[in-house]
């Protein structure tokens, strides 16, 4: 991009950044988990990106460009924290591959002889609040955690998280079924602790 | 394009495939004929797209004043150090 003078390129940057703040602190946060860090990425990112503002010559990707820079950003801090010997967050990069068996929450909710009463899945959806979710999460290992946030909030294709997270298209399947399959077991624990769903398939009256 | 048709269980496996778009358009279009006609199948579909929906809708959280405060102040350092990158 160039511009006629300092005032209109920064014009032109802050015009497109404003709209795009939230999702740029929400991203980050899913990714980081912690207010602090969240802002720090945001802001190295739009700073990066103001400074290689030169380097973008279609500003109609100006939104995917800066996003693609925001989760570089937090991929590399991310690995050089990793890399500290030792590193106070105890998360690890593989986590131990247990829980292969795959679990469903929605073989936990479907009834199809209740359907007249309401679904479950239903009252699952109107219980589930925006904080469970973020915090079920957050209690995801980092690699589950990071790849489902690529995929499922950010919207990249599993050879282009391969490509960010330098591992193959594979692992990427694996990490992304075993991340759904737990988030969603998290999920059914906290709405049945919650209340939200009484009965199930597991317990309850049916048992 | 005429659509093959799958069973349930070929659909669900690739259930996830599907909605995170990395199917092409033939077999994307395989399963969405198998979900207009099977209701167990288009049930489960449905309940996942929203979990995924929800879970996308996470990625938005407002911005903290101090954080626009932050990048206001550091471009305001750019722009003091360095106007004349790109010319």
């Amino acid at each position: 991009m160039r511009f006629d003078d300092a005032a209109s390129r920064r014009e032109w940057f802050e015009r497109r950044l404003a709209p795009l703040m939230d999702r740029l602190y929400g991203t980050a946060l899913r990714l980081t988990r912690h207010p602090a860090d969240a802002e720090d990425v945001v802001a190295e990112a739009v700073i990066k990106a103001w400074s290689q503002l030169g380097r973008l010559h279609d500003p109609e990707r100006f939104e995917g460009w800066l996003f693609h820079i925001l989760t570089n950003t937090f991929i590399s801090e991310w690995r050089r924290r990793r890399s500290r010997p030792h590193a106070g967050n105890a998360d690890t990069l593989e986590p131990v591959e247990l829980d292969s068996a795959s679990f469903t929450l929605f073989q936990q909710l479907h009834q199809p002889f209740l359907l007249w009463w309401g679904s479950l899945e239903d009252q699952f959806f109107n219980g589930l609040l925006q904080e469970d979710l973020e915090q079920a999460l957050d209690a995801l290992p980092d690699a589950y955690r990071v790849t489902i946030v690529l995929v499922e909030v950010q919207g990249y294709t599993y050879e282009e998280v391969a490509s960010l997270l330098g591992i193959p298209v594979g692992t990427v399947r694996s990490r992304l079924s075993r991340a759904r399959s737990r988030l969603q077991k998290m999920l059914w624990v906290q709405a049945r602790e919650a209340g939200v769903v009484l009965g199930g398939k597991e317990g309850g009256a049916q048992e | 394009m005429n659509p093959r048709a799958l069973s349930c269980e070929e659909v669900i496996e690739r259930l996830f495939d599907y909605l995170d778009r990395e199917l092409d358009s033939q077999e994307a279009a395989d399963i969405e004929w198998h979900l207009q006609r099977c209701r167990d199948c288009f049930t489960r579909a449905e309940f996942e797209r929203r979990l995924r929906a929800r879970v996308a809708a996470t990625g938005t959280a407002k911005a903290p004043p101090r954080l626009h405060r932050r990048i206001s102040a550091l471009l305001d350092g750019f722009d003091e150090s360095d106007t004349a990158t790109d010319s």
